[in-house]
């Protein structure tokens, strides 16, 4: 299975994926990466971003993943991460609601607010929300 | 002892036995749920140590607050436990294993996942540096995320030097044992076991090797305190139910005895009755 590369992609309560894939692409923290087949081994700490999942040159699936890193070797490719779920598992309501809190959190600026915190929720949401169009 | 005291006895045992019983019910299916997540957490926990074990041996010697050795003024250990009791020696056996290692060190000090463990610790004057509760019944990532930051900021910030964590070790279900581990600082011989030995293969590190280490070390520290969370609640589950079976068994070995108890009095109030009835035909006649 030259053209093939085996992917696990593990959260704290759940194995999400153990299968083959041709390639997959993450969000890392410098940027979208492409893992083809006979990758150089690499380990790579993980963005809030879409993760997507090809097979033969098609996509077939994908999820938000909500940090964590990614562990490349000769056995496959080991995605862990805190969060993460496949885009037909994404609570809509939820996402939009945590949006709309963070936003208005963000805008009154004040001083007892943790801006930092707001702001990674706020990500977390328009990744959530946006996965159809990432 | 009276009839109706005998009576009213083995009701009241009875309905305890009731009570031990449900109670086991209710522990063994939980032991059930609390299995499984413990079983789907080891891949998330093996990876984890496995990627850290890489880095580790490749860097070699590392500039990483977590993995530097410093002078240990003031120990600290994290002690998990349950909020509930009724589960045999679980909770005391642990806080006492916690307790052993601190007397060693100069400067006590505890964080405490449970309310049994903090009231173990309060009570012998012990400072807590924090508390949580409400997490054993069922410890989610999340729980273990908050704690593990705490525990790590405390150790940045000098307040502690080193960190163990007590918890409990699942053997089966009959049986677990206390233990303690070092949490912090991280050890890298701990790590350069686990690695396989042979060709090391050269890995790209991004963004880079100690930005990599210093994102994964305290996730590292939250996975290892989840995975003794989840451990510890399989462990207080199974104590419960060994606990709560013993009860039954005891509570029925009880109302066995009262039951021949008071069948004895019964018998004995009747043939007394009936002497009584013929010595007093006997005097009429």
């Amino acid at each position: 299975m030259a053209n093939k590369i085996n992917l696990k992609i593990v959260t704290p309560s759940r194995v999400m994926y153990d299968g083959e894939v041709s390639m997959v692409i993450l969000r890392s923290k410098s940027g979208d990466v492409g893992i083809l087949p006979n990758h150089q081994p690499m380990v790579t700490v993980l963005d809030y971003g879409v993760m997507k999942l090809y097979n033969e040159g098609e996509e077939i699936k994908r999820a938000a993943v909500l940090g964590g890193y990614a562990h490349i070797s000769e056995e496959g490719v080991y995605v862990l991460t805190d969060a993460s779920e496949w885009s037909d598992e994404i609570d809509v309501a939820r996402a939009q609601h945590a949006k709309e809190v963070a936003e208005k959190r963000l805008a009154s600026r004040a001083d007892d607010i943790d801006i930092v915190r707001a702001e990674l929720a706020l990500k977390r949401a328009l990744v959530r929300l946006n996965i159809k169009d990432l | 002892m009276p009839l109706l005291d005998i009576k009213r006895r083995i009701k009241s045992v009875n309905s305890t036995m009731q009570v031990t019983k449900a109670m086991n019910l209710v522990a063994s299916s939980k032991l059930t749920r609390a299995k499984d997540n413990f079983n789907d957490i080891k891949p998330f926990f093996e990876s984890t140590k496995n990627v850290i074990a890489n880095v580790v041996r490749r860097v070699g010697t590392v500039n990483n607050p977590f993995l530097n050795e410093r002078e240990i003024k003031r120990t600290a250990v994290v002690v998990i436990t349950g909020d509930r009791g009724l589960c045999g020696g679980y909770n005391a056996a642990v806080c006492k294993c916690a307790l052993n290692t601190l007397e060693e060190g100069e400067e006590p000090a505890v964080v405490t996942v449970g309310t049994k463990g903090r009231d173990f610790f309060k009570h012998r004057n012990i400072p807590i540096l924090s508390s949580y509760r409400e997490m054993s019944d069922r410890p989610s990532y999340t729980d273990a995320k908050s704690v593990g930051e705490k525990v790590a900021e405390l150790f940045l910030k000098g307040e502690v030097d080193e960190v163990y964590l007590a918890y409990t070790k699942f053997i089966s279900t009959i049986s677990n044992t206390p233990e303690i581990i070092k949490l912090l600082p991280l050890d890298p011989d701990d790590f350069k076991t686990e690695a396989d030995e042979g060709p090391e293969t050269l890995t790209i590190y991004e963004p880079g090797e100690e930005e990599v280490l210093e994102y994964i070390v305290p996730r590292y520290i939250n996975t290892v305190l989840y995975g003794a969370m989840v451990e510890s609640s399989v462990c207080e589950l199974s104590s419960r139910m060994t606990a709560m079976d013993a009860a039954t068994d005891n509570a029925a070995e009880m109302i066995d005895t009262l039951n021949i108890q008071y069948n004895r009095a019964r018998q004995g109030a009747i043939t007394q009755e009936i002497t009584e009835i013929v010595s007093g035909s006997n005097a009429l006649e």
